[in-house]
């Protein structure tokens, strides 16, 4: 060795893996508009697809009249539910087990549903017919609050399943009823309830919102007469499994069908499903034989592509005099909309609301989920959380506050008093999931020591008593959240979607010379894959990130995989990504064994090299082994060097935070202002600082949208009125806080690396901070709960009923 | 419908093409010019996914038709990186600050950001929030985008940035 042979250390800083803040690979290209998203995809021939949509909630449709459409100039075919069902697609499966229209049959159930889907050269002409097709409707009375969806004279919406008494998940009980779904010890809540101090019961709405990725939802299909194949390119979450579903439903094989993910401009749930837009390209695509380009706009998202939560939580809670709880009850009304069209794993209609406990040690706990249709947008996809997990966080952290108001307790010491005990992981849960890790009592101890929080409680009580003489106008509000969530789904053994397990892949090829090409199951949408996957393989075997391409989104070259969503990339492709790994790592440590003429045991693994044991200047580095791997492999040993795994996870994993808000809100004009937002995450082992800091300023950005603006909003009639970026809150760089972010790190015991997820964790955190924050504002004032949105005019209005404007 | 002939300046290069007078000038860039930088995210000037820079202004290019840039000088995101195709100083602070995710806002964002340190080379945070607010970026939360325009800012002025402790 001499001064020039790099050190351990200098070797370990030149693999950038994992725990370091790579620059993104994936910039390089976006920062030149060299990105390759859908609508970029151009084919000779191509035309357009553009809907014609119903002005309507709910109504018959008496007649479609084509004719005009049709003359005009560039336009080929006008396709209704007629010309779909000759091929058998007027309706299309759910991934929730129910079915759903393509284009409307004989009725439509929700303004803006698609009732026919016009084909033409050109994007304009497409446009300028479906405005010729004359549509003849009766119009029906909607049926738009969730609270009347089972009332004995509520109009009856799905027509198709007049008589069935069982839908996909058990018993209906009302011809708008869609399931019952409950879980827990019912008799041991209500004995808990009857013998406890103090209870509290409160009515906790999650109101309607949309993911709104900054792209839309679209697709370019492309069939092929003369091969019989099918290639769709489209912004899918889950290419595998849309391919899969297209398969099924078109009959067209498997093998036959190619689906491309290119660049994806945001997901955050909206593009997991499949929808109209998708079929009806496919199958235009087949009739001309060209193909076919759908683009969503921005007034068609919002209005009809993949809501999410509208989730009516009735809580209850039971607790000790001295603060103990003692017990959980949850009934929740979920409006699922004109089609029960949510993207859960299959046998968790409610998704994993079960989770609702949240990070506190309940005895015993009983939910009651009662899926209804309405005449709105089928969806409910998990916007960036997992499956209804964001709904449990703020059903339990605002019921947590609730109780705290109740007992004269502060919301931080009640939920110390309460926080699952580190000695008691992994630890199961009332409900039934088994945590498996957390330090639950640091966390917040550490949240609260860094705001100063024992201070900030005294300046509020300064400030209130300053209010109450009249001396400021302002209120002081200080939102405290503890989440646990439950990502990485999952395990075969209760997770699958359409019957196929839950599990992800990674197929890693070590070439000659040492560089690496590496392929998933799943699909960034923004989250930075192609830079973080490349670290754990960087770790795992020494190779620098910088030589390893990481390639995702099309289904010939890519391993099957269940896709990005559910912060599931880290926990379970990413496993797969390390187990994939080892296996290499293991046949090169054979492979060194035979180079350096000792037994595969005398071996020890250094940075990115096998060297001997107690002679380390005997060693082989990985690259000379991948070079190796393909000349010198020991007597009966194959060449090459590569290997795939299909990753089953043996357990979710659940990702915990500590968020404390700070604001203040103005009582004369409804207006408030985030003071101080400060983020302690533990996501297990941290992959990429940077990426992770990114993720969760995102993510608070979105739960800031979601707590102080957004909603999807019907009228009476049916009517969206929240359906452009006029309407629908999205923060701009003005309004958005600044945030501060922390963290500590408990890794999880059954993942490889230790990995939990993050991406989702600032969303399911970050919306019941804000809103408590906004409660605690008012509390002292005898208010209990206000419901979100909290703008301006609901916060002025709060202010107004509380007497605050006499 | 009858087509219309115009001439522009895109990033240097003269161009020209036929034209409905209905074409939005997003879509002449993207279609016409294969310049598929410029990104559709709303049609209706809320999200800025199309701002390109027109006779020195920012400009949403999804609410403007194509006949009305006859004549004009325009920069897209294609024409930013430097002369020797190095990025320029605001692409490398995107990257340097993760002042992206997804990249779809990004290269509007860029154009909108390039405009703006010419406006004010030295712009405080608050007014580089302020003159980024016609833009939307769903994925970073804007932080790390007004970290990016700091460090261009530094750079192009010859200043040492520093980069805040995470």
């Amino acid at each position: 060795m001499n001064d020039l042979t790099p050190t351990r250390e200098q070797r370990t800083a030149a693999l950038e893996g994992m725990g370091c803040k790579r620059k993104r690979v994936e910039d390089i290209r976006f920062t030149q508009g060299k990105g390759n998203y859908v609508d970029d995809v151009k084919l000779p021939g191509m035309l357009h697809g553009d809907f014609v949509r119903s002005p309507h909630a709910h109504a018959r449709v008496k007649s479609i009249n084509s004719e005009e459409a049709l003359k005009v100039p560039g336009v080929l075919a006008v396709i209704t539910a007629e010309t779909l069902k000759t091929v058998n697609l007027a309706w299309m499966p759910t991934l929730a087990g129910d079915v759903q229209m393509v284009l409307a049959d004989g009725k439509v159930l929700f303004q803006n549903q698609e009732v026919a889907f016009v084909i033409a050269d050109d994007r304009y002409v497409a446009s300028d017919a479906a405005d010729l097709v004359e549509v003849e409707y009766q119009a029906l009375p909607p049926l738009i609050n969730p609270f009347n969806a089972m009332a004995a004279d509520a109009p009856v919406l799905r027509d198709d399943l007049t008589g069935k008494t069982d839908g996909a998940h058990g018993a209906r009980k009302h011809h708008n009823h869609i399931f019952n779904w409950q879980m827990g010890d019912k008799d041991g809540v209500d004995a808990a309830f009857r013998k406890a101090d103090v209870t509290i019961k409160e009515l906790i709405s999650y109101q309607r919102v949309h993911p709104c990725p900054l792209e839309t939802c679209q697709c370019v299909a492309s069939f092929d007469k003369i091969k019989g194949e099918l290639t769709v390119w489209g912004t899918f979450q889950a290419p595998h499994v849309i391919r899969t579903v297209a398969s099924l439903i078109s009959k067209i094989p498997e093998h036959k069908i190619h689906v491309i993910s290119p660049d994806i401009g945001g997901g955050f749930g909206n593009k997991v499903g499949a929808y109209p837009g998708y079929i009806c390209a496919i199958v235009a695509s087949i009739v001309t034989g060209r193909p076919v380009k759908w683009v969503e706009d921005r007034i068609e998202n919002l209005s009809t592509t993949a809501f999410a939560r509208d989730y009516h939580m009735t809580a209850e809670i039971a607790a000790t005099k001295d603060g103990k709880v003692t017990a959980l009850r949850v009934y929740t009304i979920a409006d699922h909309g004109a089609f029960d069209a949510c993207a859960d794993p299959t046998k968790w209609p409610a998704g994993f609301f079960n989770i609702v406990t949240g990070s506190y040690d309940f005895p015993v706990a009983h939910v009651n989920v009662d899926g209804i249709y309405t005449n709105k947008a089928p969806g409910g996809v998990a916007y960036r959380c997992s499956f209804r997990v964001t709904e449990a966080a703020y059903c339990i952290e605002r019921a947590m506050d609730i109780m705290a108001q109740k007992l004269g307790m502060d919301p931080a010491e009640f939920r110390m008093k309460n926080l699952i005990r580190r000695e008691q992981f992994p630890y199961t849960s009332a409900l039934g999931w088994e945590y498996d890790s957390g330090d639950y009592h640091v966390a917040l101890q550490k949240a609260m020591d860094t705001v100063g929080y024992a201070a900030l409680r005294a300046e509020q009580k300064a400030r209130q008593e300053a209010f109450k003489r009249g001396e400021t106008r302002e209120l002081m509000g200080i939102g405290v959240a503890f989440f646990t969530e439950i990502v990485g789904a999952g395990p075969s053994r209760n997770c699958d979607i359409l019957g196929i397990a839950m599990f992800d892949s990674a197929e890693i090829r070590i070439h000659p010379t040492g560089s690496v090409i590496a392929r998933l199951g799943t699909k960034s949408q923004g989250q930075g894959h192609e830079t973080t996957y490349a670290q754990i393989i960087a770790t795992e075997l020494g190779l620098t990130a910088d030589n390893i391409a990481i390639e995702e989104g099309n289904t010939d070259t890519a391993p099957y995989g269940l896709g990005t969503y559910g912060s599931r990339s880290t926990p379970v492709s990413g496993a797969a990504t390390a187990v994939a790994a080892r296996k290499i790592k293991a046949k090169a440590q054979m492979i060194a064994a035979h180079l350096l003429e000792v037994h595969d045991d005398d071996l020890e693994w250094d940075v990115d090299r096998f060297r001997v044991k107690g002679n380390p200047e005997q060693f082989k580095t990985m690259t000379e082994l991948a070079w190796a791997a393909y000349n010198k492999v020991p007597p009966g040993m194959e060449p090459g060097l590569e290997a795939v795994s299909y990753y089953d996870p043996p357990n979710m994993t659940y990702p915990f935070g500590a968020y404390i808000c700070v604001l203040d809100v103005d009582v004369d004009t409804g207006a408030t202002k985030v003071r101080r937002f400060y983020a302690l995450d533990d996501c297990g082992t941290r992959i990429n600082p940077m990426i992770i800091e990114g993720q969760i300023h995102g993510g608070l950005t979105e739960a800031f949208g979601i707590a102080m603006g957004q909603e999807i909003h019907y009228d009476e009639d049916g009517n969206v009125t929240t359906a452009s970026l006029m309407d629908y809150f999205l923060p701009t760089a003005v309004e958005t806080p600044v945030w501060e972010t922390d963290w500590t790190t408990t890794p999880s015991p059954h993942h490889p690396i230790g990995a939990k997820g993050v991406g989702e964790s600032p969303n399911v955190g970050g919306v019941p901070c804000f809103a408590n924050a906004v409660n605690d504002a008012f509390k002292f004032l005898g208010s209990t709960h206000i419901a979100m949105p909290h703008d301006h005019w609901r916060t002025w209005t709060v202010a107004d009923k509380l007497g605050l404007h006499a | 419908m009858a087509k219309t002939h115009v001439t522009m300046k895109v990033n240097g290069a003269e161009v020209e093409g036929l034209v409905e007078p209905r074409t939005l000038l997003v879509h002449f860039i993207r279609e016409n010019l294969q310049l598929t930088g410029t990104h559709i995210g709303c049609e209706t000037t809320h999200c800025g996914a199309c701002t390109v820079d027109i006779d020195g202004m920012s400009v949403k290019s999804c609410t403007m038709f194509a006949v009305q840039a006859d004549g004009s000088d325009i920069m897209t995101i294609e024409g930013v990186a430097n002369a020797d195709g190095t990025l320029s100083a605001l692409q490398e602070g995107f990257r340097m600050m993760h002042g992206l995710q997804c990249g779809f806002c990004t290269p509007g964002m860029i154009i909108r950001a390039q405009r703006l340190l010419q406006e004010n080379p030295q712009p405080s945070e608050q007014e580089i929030r302020m003159g980024i607010s016609g833009n939307i970026c769903r994925c970073t939360g804007y932080q790390n985008i007004v970290r990016a325009i700091q460090y261009a800012a530094a750079k192009i002025n010859g200043v040492e940035f520093k980069e805040a402790a995470e």
